[in-house]
């Protein structure tokens, strides 16, 4: 059981993370990385959602009507998530401005409802807990890994600590602006998506379909 | 007797035997547990509120310090706040009164108390009633002269109303900076009013001409040599945030906004 339980954290870290295999939760991760601080928030508020939606509606999996079903997770999840940012508006208000509509929007994040849906409707409380804290740390990774990139490269910071002093402030690096914006993070994801599959290549997906090689008439 | 006890345990096994799937029991469970929800909701609402309106205040004195460029990483907001003099303007009249205590007077929440607003009836700004009453902030130099006045702005753009914070240097016509503190215009374009490069355009520029017109425009497009000290360049994409900020400045600055209080300021009545 305690080897299983470790599988259900570990997994999602790389061999089934809910970005680079299963490619969900696209959108917040292109919008909250441009610095780390922010995508450190953000990764610890989807944690606990996806940690404790799970555990709450595996508790409840036995009562959940399937007509009502989806509805339920949503009516859970979304408590959750008011949660959280009722709780970011009080303690850390500047980073809850920064983020401001992508708190609230945790609540469509693929993965929250995804790991409900797939796992915690099936299996007992404290593994899709541990289930949940997984797929959300594996969600934190590529957040923290494409934040750090694009901070890094894009404003010459860590954390908001000068690391490259920019031009700007009378040091000496030009920041690469375009990594500040949004689609910057599609190219991060793109790249770490090519290194997992290069090191790991049973995540690459089989072809739907092969081109078909016609002989030449002769 | 007995006879009642079967039937109590009837109903409660029958219950317990409806499937899950069954419409009683789908209704309950959908009511239990938005009741349940809901109270969890709400607690945490009311019991962080007062956290909530701390940080809340200290934003908005954070913006006035900005807008009036004292504000650096790391100063004591409530210390360097204390540099300023609140005060309770009257509109209509453009004096002060000492009516209310500017230093707890919500200007946000006068708008719906009937006795201290009005509604307007021209209303470019798109807010539907108007305080009598607004509270502004004086900032005196070391000499104990006026250096710059905060004025409290608002007014309707795409999405939200953006609330924020115009600061004029002491002769009530030239603009030290502007600055939106709330507001929920779409992240990329509207939301750019808060770009520093854009919000570096309105320092220097002036209210009105010499004949005391009000001028001062946020538009697309290249100003004509007359206009180049009142244009703000609008912002890219971002057509009707662009609108709203150019009509809510114009009101805020008119008639019915701060004009009457500034010309009291600018002849020294006050």
């Amino acid at each position: 059981m305690a080897q299983t339980r470790r599988t259900y954290l570990v997994d999602p870290l790389v061999d089934n993370n809910p970005i680079t295999l299963q490619v969900l939760g696209i959108c917040s991760a292109l919008a909250v990385t441009s610095s780390l601080q922010v995508s450190f928030v953000m990764a610890l508020a989807v944690t606990f959602v996806t940690a404790f939606a799970s555990m709450f509606i595996s508790m409840l999996r036995n009562h959940i009507p399937g007509s009502i079903r989806i509805i339920v997770q949503m009516v859970i999840i979304a408590s959750l998530v008011i949660l959280v940012d009722q709780v970011l508006k009080a303690y850390l208000y500047d980073i809850s401005k920064t983020l401001s509509v992508f708190v609230g929007l945790i609540i469509t994040n693929c993965i929250v409802m995804g790991r409900a849906e797939a796992f915690a409707m099936k299996n007992p409380p404290l593994d899709s807990f541990v289930d949940g804290i997984g797929n959300g740390l594996g969600y934190g990774l590529i957040l923290m890994l494409v934040g750090f990139v694009r901070e890094l490269f894009g404003a010459g910071t860590l954390f908001g600590i000068t690391v490259l002093p920019t031009v700007n402030n009378g040091g000496w690096y030009v920041p690469n602006g375009m990594l500040l914006l949004p689609p910057s993070a599609f190219f991060i994801i793109g790249l770490i998506i090519w290194a997992f599959r290069s090191w790991k290549p049973e995540q690459v997906e089989d072809r739907e379909f092969q081109i078909q090689h016609i002989e030449e008439a002769h | 007797m007995p006879e009642n006890d079967a039937n109590n345990e009837g109903l409660l096994a029958r219950w317990k035997a409806l499937p899950v799937d069954s419409v009683p029991k789908t209704v309950f469970v959908a009511t239990a547990l938005c009741l349940f929800c809901s109270m969890v909701v709400s607690a945490a609402a009311v019991s962080l509120r007062p956290i909530q309106e701390v940080n809340k205040l200290k934003d908005k004195q954070m913006n006035i310090l900005q807008v009036a460029g004292l504000y650096e990483d790391g100063v004591n907001v409530r210390e360097a706040f204390s540099a300023f003099e609140p005060r309770v303007v009257d509109l209509t009249t453009g004096t002060f009164t000492d009516q209310f205590d500017a230093a707890s007077f919500d200007d946000r929440a006068a708008v719906s108390d009937p006795e201290l607003s009005r509604a307007l009836t021209e209303d470019p700004a798109g807010l539907g009633r108007q305080s009598n009453y607004s509270v502004v902030y004086l900032l005196n130099d070391a000499a104990g002269e006026l250096d710059k006045v905060i004025l409290p702005i608002s007014g309707y753009g795409l999405w939200s109303t953006l609330y924020g914070f115009i600061a004029l240097e002491e002769d009530g016509n030239s603009i030290f900076g502007l600055q939106f503190y709330d507001h929920a215009e779409t992240p990329g374009l509207g939301a750019e009013v808060d770009n520093p490069r854009w919000k570096a355009m309105w320092p220097g520029k002036a209210l009105r001409d010499e004949s005391g017109e009000l001028k001062i425009t946020v538009a697309k497009g290249v100003p004509s040599p007359v206009m180049e000290n009142h244009h703000i360049d609008a912002l890219a994409g971002a057509t009707l945030t662009s609108v709203g900020v150019d009509n809510l400045v114009r009101f805020w600055m008119g008639e019915e906004g701060f004009a009457p209080f500034l010309e009291n300021l600018k002849a020294g009545g006050l």
